[in-house]
């Protein structure tokens, strides 16, 4: 999403507009939600930070909207264009997030069965928002991606230009259908519902979370990319290595000396693998398969 | 000239490469690695021939920096929040040292609760150091703030660092239009350092920053310091008349965008007065004569120049991205003591907390901010100061107080 925003960022400017574009980070890991924002002007840009009233919302994952953190709904109206990269129809979706405002999907990133697609996901996106705002030339589009997937080498460029090209042609029959928002009036404006912040004593104030129950409930497992796999042959029952090395405790030792590891927790940080002295341990991708959560979860 | 979208970290790393630095000892701390990443591969292309070194810490990168600077050279160095003020002693020694270097802040909120996002709690701990600080409000300052604080710093007049600060997230990882100056063209605005005898030779010892017995000598060496820093004031003016020469941009010690015939002013410091800027335009479409004047030399500060911007107004609203904690806004305190027993100062002084730790400013709020000040003008009497903080934002509080609050319960009260 970073480089979906600095491509459609890019081909603002490069189309004569002022643009501010930023990506957004939380706690700096693998597999946390991310966004990022385009602003695009005639004008110079005095506005800051993330957008409060979105004309264009592109969603490219479309397991986010359940995830709250996310905040994929953060600030759409009924004037908010909804854009969600998944298999399941528009109407599916404005049904599903009791949408007011118009949806539209993009099927499928992958051009095969076998291809997700994701690595593209940044330059589909931008060239179907530059497609639906209506004011980026095919190409200052070409243009952007050239610029922003350059360091990757020419193959990216040419493949990324294709992809963003086609989702640009994709969304020919909606061009222009996202519009330039307005700006709050001075005069008919929502007055902030402010409050005064009440003294609390510091038994109540201090920030400190006295249980563990939220590191067992948030299940770090679905950052992992590569799994960690004990072979039970080669493992010597040292019964004490992978399990103290583990930096999340998330390998348990069985009464018989047995490693076991709960993939609910582990990162895959593969200290594990690397620390076995009798190299027991093996990594193999995840392959972008999907943690499940469990039933009681 | 060249006009590209370079982050507010981008800016700053071209700030530095563009006044030739020699020197660039780092130390990585978000939100601010991006500035010597860049650094870095510059330097690691050919394409800078600076030396850029790691240090183990900020405490030793800032000793580092006011160790080079002694020696004659130009340096560079940045730092973020915990990372400033871990290396908070050698923030206060360097600047006695009267070695003249540039440090960027990123800004970022101050631990404890950790969080990664900005306000002004963490520069402002360097306000008294000897330091000068400015504080930037779009990418393009930032190039040319970092240009103008090595010709503070390395004037004979001054001889005092500077900090840069330029807000993390909102400038830091934001990329906006700009303008990059061609190398002849900063080459008319910021010549190479001559050091004078700032210089350290094997052959030739000198001690620097060396010790002192009694107050007097210490009385002595410190005042002189602070004469240094406020006769920046004066220099601060040469240098932006020049760089308006050579690059036709101007970046005053205090912005004053539509004051002239203002009633009420939005006082801040930082990348939210953009926000200002718009909400000022939008009072006006409507009618109301409100202004912003955005301090950009924090230190030293303008005092003379604040009197004369906000001369005639009936109403200041200060608002802080800081917090002072058992005070209040450090800003307004600074006003505060610029602005008392002075006749034509504003009957009403208002003091609104806002922004902490990248909490968003709306336009509504600032609607508001003018609302209540101009309410207050009216009865004569400022109400006390105001967080910006809403029934949803602490409903959302509640909502993990309940949880905690339960998990509290089973560990005081197990057999309940």
């Amino acid at each position: 999403m970073k480089t979906a925003s600095r491509v459609l960022g890019t081909a603002f400017f490069e189309s004569g507009f002022e643009v501010q574009d930023a990506p957004r980070y939380g706690a700096e890991r693998r597999g946390a939600p991310t966004f990022a924002y385009v602003r695009a002007s005639k004008a110079a840009i005095h506005e800051r930070g993330i957008i409060r009233d979105p004309d264009l919302v592109i969603v490219g994952d479309d397991t986010l909207p359940a995830v709250p953190a996310a905040g994929v709904m953060q600030g759409v109206s009924a004037r908010t264009l909804m854009l969600i990269h998944s298999r399941e129809s528009a109407e599916v979706w404005k049904r599903r997030l009791n949408l007011a405002g118009p949806v539209m999907t993009l099927p499928t990133i992958g051009e095969t069965a076998e291809e997700d697609g994701m690595p593209f996901l940044g330059c589909v996106s931008a060239g179907a928002a530059a497609r639906l705002v209506g004011v980026v030339s095919r190409e200052a589009l070409l243009g952007a991606v050239r610029k922003e997937v350059a360091p990757f080498g020419q193959n990216a460029v040419r493949e990324n230009e294709r992809r963003a090209l086609r989702a640009y042609h994709d969304m020919a029959s909606h061009a222009g259908v996202v519009v330039e928002g307005r700006e709050v009036s001075a005069e008919a404006y929502d007055a902030p519902d402010w409050i005064r912040v009440p003294f609390e004593d510091a038994r109540m104030s201090a920030p400190a979370i006295y249980a563990s129950a939220t590191s067992v409930r948030v299940r770090t497992g679905a950052w992992r990319t590569m799994r960690p796999i004990v072979d039970a042959d080669r493992c010597n029952r040292c019964w004490w290595i992978c399990s103290t090395y583990c930096p999340d405790s998330a390998i348990a030792v069985t009464t018989e000396g047995r490693p076991e590891i709960d993939y609910d927790h582990c990162k895959g940080c593969m200290i594990c693998v690397a620390i076995c002295p009798s190299h027991a341990i093996e990594a193999i991708p995840e392959g972008g398969r999907r943690i499940k959560e469990p039933e009681s979860a | 000239m060249t006009r590209e979208l370079l982050t507010g970290n981008g800016a700053a790393a071209w700030g530095a490469r563009l006044a030739n630095v020699d020197y660039v000892p780092a130390f990585p701390i978000t939100p601010q690695t991006e500035i010597i990443e860049t650094l870095a591969a510059w330097c690691d292309s050919g394409e800078m021939p600076g030396r850029l070194v790691t240090l183990e810490s900020e405490h030793s990168m800032i000793t580092a920096a006011g160790a080079a600077a002694a020696t004659g050279v130009r340096v560079f160095t940045a730092t973020s929040s915990q990372g400033l003020l871990y290396g908070m002693e050698m923030v206060y020694a360097v600047a006695g040292w009267r070695a003249p270097f540039v440090m960027v802040n990123v800004s970022r909120g101050l631990g404890t609760p950790t969080t990664l996002e900005s306000d002004h709690t963490d520069v402002l701990a360097a306000r008294d150091s000897g330091f000068l600080q400015i504080h930037c409000a779009s990418c393009q300052e930032v190039l040319d703030t970092v240009l103008m604080a090595y010709r503070l710093a390395e004037d004979p007049r001054i001889r005092l660092p500077v900090i840069v600060n330029l807000d993390g997230f909102y400038l830091s990882f934001t990329r906006e239009p700009v303008s990059l100056p061609e190398p002849d063209a900063v080459g008319q605005f910021l010549r190479p350092y001559d050091p004078q005898r700032t210089r350290f030779r094997a052959s030739a010892p000198t001690s620097q920053g060396v010790a002192v017995l009694g107050g007097s000598p210490y009385s002595y060496f410190r005042y002189e310091a602070h004469l240094a820093a406020l006769r920046a004031v004066e220099v601060y003016g040469e240098v932006a008349a020049e760089l308006e020469r050579v690059f036709g941009r101007r970046h005053d010690a205090i912005e004053a965008y539509r004051c002239d015939d203002a009633e009420i002013m939005f006082v801040m410091v930082g990348s939210f007065s953009t926000k200002a800027k718009a909400a000022v335009d939008g009072l006006r479409r409507a009618g109301r004569p409100v202004g912003l004047a955005r301090i950009r030399l924090l230190r030293p500060f303008p005092v003379e120049e604040l009197r004369r911007v906000v001369s005639g107004t009936r109403g200041l609203a200060v608002i802080d991205q800081n917090l002072s904690m058992g005070k209040g806004g450090v800003l307004h305190s600074e006003v505060a003591s610029a602005l008392y027993g002075e006749p034509d100062a504003p009957a009403i002084l208002m003091s609104f907390i806002g922004g902490l730790g990248g909490r968003d400013i709306s336009p509504e709020e600032l609607y508001e901010i003018a609302s209540e000040t101009r309410k207050a003008v009216e009865d004569g009497k400022a109400p006390p100061p105001r967080l910006l903080y809403t029934q949803d934002e602490l409903r959302e509080i509640r909502k993990l107080q309940t949880i905690a609050e339960v998990e509290r319960h089973e560990l005081e009260e197990p057999d309940r």
